[in-house]
């Protein structure tokens, strides 16, 4: 039962980060590979403002994703925006040539070696069929909140509106008077702030390090295929089940725990290539 | 004799006294990794596949030559033959499956798969996790007849298999073949709509390529005498992206060039440590901002803007 | 005639490397309807778009209330008060009804409410919760032409709104623009079908490899007749 709770709590990883990463897909055609080193990023802006500012947890849940985030902003301002009309491919090299730049700075000032972050709640709770350590429940629930809300955002809102009309049609949407640049601006701060939000809940759990993210973006770039870019739905539905899969995969066949995503990624391309909620195109 | 030719030999000229003036360990290690970049430059210039784990095959090839020659003691051309054909066996199966997506979702597929190879190389007991195959002897080739402990010796080795390879590459590239592929990279439908099986074409580019990163593989164990988790590493991949980058991507000679200048610059950067990251970072930033062409494709274009001028 | 609402002066515009408007001059009169007429391909849509600033490059004049728009960008420029119902009419199939009808934001006061569009489009209030492309051709037309009435933009930029639409249709679309015209919207409408437009229009331009060739206005559409048909090759 434990090994089911790590996994939800990992499944929350893979949604939040997924979702980032379809959102910014959406609108700015790019597959953000900085979205790891911008979780990393978001991990240690709560822990350099508890350690320099003595910022409390639930603050840094506020102020790092948007200092984070406004550093994306500058991002797709001065670089990102350049690249939009050329070939997807180089919007994937600049961000990759990006998380190489922002992984390297934290490792030469800070080194590989993790430093651990104090957990804001301790304890454990009852679940009635298992006991769930307090901060990790709450870590699950706040996932499924900032989907939630994200979902909303989109679905419901004007500005989501806006949103999913320019993902269609950008050049249509501008001619009505939206400034389109500055929607793009905006959802890739919110992308990048959605993994920087990930990443300040996932310090208290994880060391704080300048890799913590290298390796969870690539197994969320598996996420990614199997669940497809298209729905947001369908991205929070495959990383709970691909972190429970991994939860269980680890119970019952550990060695298999670190490559069981991948490998239902192999089959999903062999059945459903354009992944599970994926739009065929 | 057309330039192109005076060029060429130019550049065979100095590769044969090359070793007699630089350090044969950094040449090789450079022809290896022109090799590795060409073949992966094979698939993104002619195919129009940038796959992001090209490590696997690389990385795979120099295990499968260390387990060969250390632990079967094998000699080493039989070492690099099954590394080869490991390396276009996965080729084979990630290639089937990665095909099936376009664009940036293959880019991330292969990605995904090279992560998965890297998992199970920190597993699996052959490849001896952290540690990595060490030591692997330079066993004589030719059934004895050619030892190669010396450096210069074998220089000449990797030299014959280095052009071995690029005239593979430039056989490939010019064969009906070729054209089907570049045929279908520019305008896929229209290929399809000729009669064309796309997906086989496809396939087959990413099997040779994946075979040919193996042979590069094979003969960087060979040299440097081991293989590692480094060689089949994510950072690895995006190494030899940014080799192909610097180079020109889509140009035959780029990725030769830009080996030789990553190559040279992380020899120069080692003291910098953790800033190499850093730097290389920096370089794929200012190359995808700004010199997209590569530095070959620059030249070319910078030559042939001067003979319209004058 | 007072000062125009907009004025286009030796209007060119690129798409790409292809040169497609060779200098557009024509004007329009706060009010009036005016058309634009030609052949496939004579350069009348890409005109719409210069307006918009939705081309590729554009360069020569277009003052719209005596404000020069090129070199604006077009989210500015539809700010100003001019808006854009495409040819394709550009519904967004990831929107319902009234989303679509309530996207494009108020520039400024004046425009139709909500119930005041519903009332000249009833289909839409039925069917606001539909996706957008799931409506039928002529609903997809009416929506596409209600969602610019609400933004309270003076001049409205119409791409062939009768196109593979039931006469039936045509018709009522007819009246609409009418009425529209009668409300003071100003009209610049692209049209194929002239005989449409010889209905509801003013005055009318003729275009032709990316220039107007030719004014007519409606007292005189009669007497030009022939003229006007050998122009559009009926």
């Amino acid at each position: 039962m434990a090994q089911v709770a790590i996994g939800l709590v990992n499944g929350a990883f893979y949604a939040m980060l997924s979702l980032g990463l379809s959102v910014i897909f959406g609108m700015l055609n790019v597959i953000n590979f900085a979205h790891g080193a911008q979780y990393m990023m978001g991990a240690f802006a709560a822990w350099l403002l508890l350690g320099f500012l003595e910022v409390p947890f639930w603050a840094s849940l506020v102020l790092a994703p948007l200092i984070v985030g406004l550093f994306g902003v500058v991002l797709e301002r001065v670089l990102l925006k350049r690249l939009y009309h050329l070939d997807h491919l180089y919007g994937f090299l600049l961000t990759f040539g990006l998380s190489l730049v922002i992984e390297g700075l934290f490792r030469w000032q800070w080194g590989s070696s993790g430093a651990p972050y104090p957990a804001p709640i301790t304890g454990a709770t009852d679940l009635g069929f298992m006991m769930m350590p307090t901060y990790r429940l709450f870590i699950v629930v706040a996932a499924l909140v900032i989907c939630l809300a994200t979902w909303y955002a989109i679905e419901r809102t004007r500005l989501g509106a806006y949103l999913r009309a320019a993902t269609e049609n950008p050049t249509l949407v501008r001619a009505f008077g939206i400034n389109v640049p500055r929607l793009i601006t905006i959802t890739y701060g919110v992308g990048v702030g959605l993994a920087a939000l990930a990443g300040v809940l996932a310090a208290p759990i994880q060391q704080v390090s300048a890799l913590m993210g290298t390796n969870l973006v690539l197994v969320v770039f598996a996420v990614v295929v199997i669940g497809g870019m298209g729905s947001i739905l369908g991205s929070v539905v495959t990383g709970f089940g691909l972190g429970l899969i991994e939860g269980l995969t680890k119970l019952y066949y550990p060695p298999a725990s670190n490559t069981v995503i991948f490998v239902v990624m192999a089959i999903v391309l062999l059945v459903k290539p354009a992944g599970l909620f994926g739009q065929t195109k | 004799m057309k330039p192109s030719h005076i060029a060429l030999v130019i550049a065979l000229a100095a590769a044969l006294v090359a070793p007699f003036v630089a350090y044969p360990v950094f040449l090789m290690t450079a022809l290896c990794f022109a090799l590795f970049a060409g073949a992966f430059n094979l698939l993104l210039g002619y195919a129009g596949l940038m796959s992001f784990g090209h490590a696997m095959f690389f990385g795979m090839a120099a295990y499968f030559f260390g387990h060969a020659v250390k632990v079967w003691e094998l000699p080493p051309e039989i070492g690099i033959l099954l590394g080869v054909l490991g390396a276009a066996a996965i080729g084979l199966v990630t290639g089937a499956l990665a095909i099936r997506r376009q664009g940036i979702y293959f880019a991330m597929i292969t990605l995904a798969f090279a992560q998965m190879i890297y998992f199970l190389c920190v597993q699996m007991p052959f490849t001896h996790g952290e540690d990595g195959i060490q030591g692997i002897a330079r066993r004589p080739l030719l059934g004895g007849l050619l030892p190669i402990t010396d450096d210069r010796v074998l220089y000449y080795v990797v030299l014959a298999i280095f052009l071995f390879g690029y005239f593979c590459i430039y056989r490939f590239i010019h064969s009906p073949f070729g054209q089907v592929l570049k045929a279908i990279r520019d305008n896929e439908p229209r290929a399809v709509s000729l009669g064309y099986e796309a997906d086989r074409y496809k396939l087959l580019a990413f099997v040779l390529s994946a075979a040919l990163a193996g042979l590069a593989g094979a003969t960087k164990a060979m040299v440097l005498q081991f293989a590692t988790l480094t060689d089949v590493s994510a950072s690895q991949s995006g190494e030899v992206v940014l080799m192909a980058l610097v180079g020109g991507l889509g140009t035959i000679t780029g990725p030769i060039v830009g080996a030789f200048i990553i190559i040279t610059m992380q020899n120069y950067l080692a003291s910098f440590g953790e800033f190499v990251l850093v730097i290389q970072g920096a370089i794929f930033v200012v190359i995808v901002m700004a010199f997209r062409k590569g530095l070959v494709g620059e030249i070319a274009d910078w030559w042939k803007a001067r003979r319209k001028a004058g | 005639m007072v000062e125009p609402l907009l004025k286009v002066a030796g209007l060119e515009a690129w798409y790409g490397e292809s040169h497609v408007l060779h200098g557009i001059d024509f004007q329009i009169g706060k009010g009036e309807l005016v058309t634009l007429l030609g052949r496939n391909g004579a350069g009348k849509t890409t005109t719409l778009r210069s307006i918009m600033g939705i081309v590729g490059k554009r360069k020569g004049s277009v003052t719209f209330e005596g404000h020069e728009t090129v070199g604006q960008p077009s989210n500015q420029i539809a700010r100003r008060g001019i808006a854009y119902c495409p040819e394709e009419r550009g519904i967004f199939s990831s929107l319902n009804v009234e989303e679509n009808l309530m996207l494009p934001p108020v520039v400024k006061p004046g425009g139709l409410s909500l119930a005041e569009i519903y009332k000249l489009f009833p289909n839409l209030e039925e069917r606001k919760r539909s996706q957008g492309t799931k409506l039928s051709g002529g609903e997809q037309q009416m929506l596409a032409i209600g969602r610019i009435l609400r933004t309270g933009a003076s001049l409205l930029l119409l791409d062939e709104p009768t196109e593979g639409l039931a006469p039936v249709i045509v018709q009522r679309i007819g009246e609409i623009i009418r009425q529209l015209k009668e409300r003071g919207f100003t009209i610049l409408l692209v049209e194929q079908n002239f005989h449409f437009a010889a209905t509801v229009a003013d005055r009318h331009y003729v275009v032709e490899n990316g220039k107007v060739i030719d004014m007519v206005d409606r007292a005189s559409v009669q007497q030009s007749l022939g003229k006007l048909q050998a122009y559009l090759g009926v």
